[in-house]
């Protein structure tokens, strides 16, 4: 209890000199970044287009010019690729925004007042029944394929380990001092809540956050290569690898390299989330 | 100790009832009618109000719902709308694939991660351990639909060793259709080791400074039987909870797994269903696999109400 309380004072500005102190944090860190500005600043780094067919050049193996090769339209894998990362990239984050918003809420609520802790935590223990990727699909299903859609479910589905972190952080801060100073004050409930409780659950969900992230992109590229998920024209590290499958055996960089980036990405972001769990939350750094 | 097991029970059974009625939901969150858009664009009018007549969702939302929590009292979970046969008939005809596939890959990951996770934790901090747990966080990183054809590419196209694809013809002995799920099986193992080797790493590092493992030390008994027989043993409750777990969650690897390797169980059956808009089959599968989570999980709480007399509350 003590560690959880320390650790709202944790997030001084050398959080990110403490985090670069660790090798394998650091080196996530370092990853993730460069995979973000890869994706940013993809028209820069590369001379081709990502939709400029070639047929001259279709099925290229990787060489000089084409550094990962290219597709079986003469397009630029490695360009492809860039730009993928660019979608990949805002779906998963816009997955950890939305289950975050609904987590938070679920959370707070749980947390706070006692007699909605029951139910809330009843429907979190039975979404989590249902395992994700399975659950999105149905979602999916449910409200019909699109980028958008696609948010929403995986937003959905990992709302309730976003929820599970923040109540079980709420129930600790609801009894500590300035919480009750504050009730006896006649402070409004929803201002305790964002400004004393909300403000210093934030350690817990960054480090929830990121592990979602992580998973997020992989459970987008599960859903496009199941062919549930976005649509195949749009270029996402997933849909890459499901439409360079037909090609497997000719032309493997098609699949291979879109996969990569996805192994490297959800890397990173472990090692980052793990560092910051370590940092963050002493509570949960037992060695798992 | 009872008073415990009746309050899980109810705690289950709540749950239960939750989990029943989130699926419910799902369906019924479709924009538009649910009848129309599963017989698409060409369907007549009188085609779509059939549908909708046997779908039973011509009544309010009330009286679907009851007559849905009927028929699953009854073990009726509706009519596959593809298919032609109720669709627990479906999944109990495409069953035996996922449940091998299942018990297959949970019998690889455990052999995997095991042996290291117990290792790890004896030589703590060591060269070995940081290797195997970088390795164990890198396994978790791979997408398995990717190592999956990355696997069929290698060991099946190229080196010839496995077949592609597929679960042997119909008439095909059990050796047959066991040797079709060695690739499937490894693909879905090691991805999922990774959480049975952290696990035991974490319970055997909790159990190691224990007392009655330096006793065991101090009585001069070998390393080996103070790791394997003390030590082990101990840690082996919370080892078992996670690969419980696992089994239970394998569901959604095999829905991914099966579909790479075109092996006709019931995650592949799940995803030709989304594909068909074919509700009642999801509905019938979200509502079993979510169950079955929900049982084991209660199962695995008995089982420490039985084990651990601590956790009587």
């Amino acid at each position: 209890m003590a560690a959880l309380a320390s650790s709202g004072q944790d997030k001084s500005p050398n959080l990110l000199v403490r985090l670069l102190a660790r090798p394998t944090a650091a080196a996530g860190l370092i990853v993730i970044t460069l995979v973000v500005l890869a994706a940013i600043f993809a028209p820069l780094l590369t001379p081709h287009s990502p939709s400029q067919l070639s047929i001259v050049n279709r099925l290229t193996a990787p060489n000089g010019q084409f550094w990962l090769g290219t597709d079986e339209l003469g397009r630029d894998i490695l360009t492809r690729v860039l730009y993928a990362g660019q979608t990949s990239l805002s779906v998963a984050f816009s997955v950890v925004i939305v289950s975050s918003l609904i987590g938070i809420v679920l959370g707070l609520v749980a947390g706070f007042f006692r007699k909605a802790d029951a139910p809330v935590s009843r429907v979190i223990d039975a979404m989590m029944a249902f395992p994700d990727i399975l659950l999105a699909i149905a979602l999916v299903a449910a409200l019909g394929a699109s980028a958008f859609n696609v948010v929403l479910a995986l937003g959905i589905v990992y709302a309730p380990r976003m929820a599970r972190v923040v109540r079980a952080s709420t129930l600790v801060i609801r009894e500590l001092p300035y919480v009750e100073a504050a009730r006896a004050l006649a402070v409004p409930t929803p201002i305790i809540l964002v400004r004393h409780v909300l403000r210093n659950v934030t350690s817990p969900l960054l480090v929830q956050g990121t592990f979602i992230f992580a998973q997020a992109i992989l459970a987008e590229a599960g859903l496009s290569f199941l062919g549930v998920g976005i649509s195949p024209d749009i270029p996402t590290w997933g849909t890459m690898i499901s439409a360079g499958r037909q090609f497997m055996n000719s032309a493997s960089w098609l699949l291979l390299y879109p996969g990569l980036a996805i192994v490297i990405t959800v890397l990173a972001l472990q090692l980052l989330g793990d560092g910051l769990r370590d940092l963050l939350d002493p509570r949960l750094a037992k060695d798992i | 100790m009872l008073g415990a097991a009746l309050n899980r029970l109810i705690g289950m059974a709540i749950v239960m009832a939750i989990v029943v009625t989130i699926v419910f939901i799902i369906v019924r969150v479709t924009p538009g009618d649910p009848a129309a858009v599963m017989l698409g664009p060409d369907a007549t009018a009188a085609d779509v109000e059939a549908l909708r007549q046997r779908l039973g969702l011509d009544g309010t939302i009330l009286e679907q719902f009851i007559s849905y929590i009927g028929g699953i009292f009854r073990g009726d979970l509706g009519q596959s709308i593809f298919l032609g046969q109720p669709v627990t008939t479906a999944l109990w005809l495409r069953a035996e694939p996922t449940f091998f596939l299942t018990i297959f890959s949970l019998a690889i990951a455990t052999v995997i991660a095991l042996p290291i996770g117990v290792a790890s934790a004896y030589w703590r901090g060591s060269w070995f351990d940081q290797a195997m747990t970088s390795l164990a966080m890198f396994a978790a990183s791979v997408p398995s639909f990717w190592l999956g054809l990355i696997f069929i590419q290698t060991f099946a196209v190229s080196l010839g060793w496995f077949p592609t694809s597929g679960y042997g013809g119909p008439y095909s002995t059990l050796g047959e259709r066991l040797y079709h799920l060695v690739l499937p099986a490894t693909t879905l193992g090691i991805v999922s080791s990774a959480l049975i080797m952290r696990f035991t790493r974490a319970s055997m590092l909790d159990v190691l400074n224990d007392d009655y493992v330096r006793t065991a030390r101090s009585k001069g008994m070998s390393e080996w039987r103070v790791v394997v027989r003390h030590a082990l043993k101990n840690a082996l409750i919370p080892i078992l909870t996670v690969v419980g777990l696992t089994a239970a969650l394998l569901i959604s690897g095999a829905i991914v797994t099966e579909t790479v390797f075109a092996l006709p169980g019931v995650g592949n059956l799940i995803v030709s269903a989304v594909l068909r808009r074919d509700y009642p089959v999801i509905q019938g599968a979200l509502l079993i696999v979510a169950g079955l989570y929900v049982l084991v999980n209660f199962a695995i709480d008995m089982l420490y109400l039985l084990v651990d007399p601590r956790v009587r509350y």
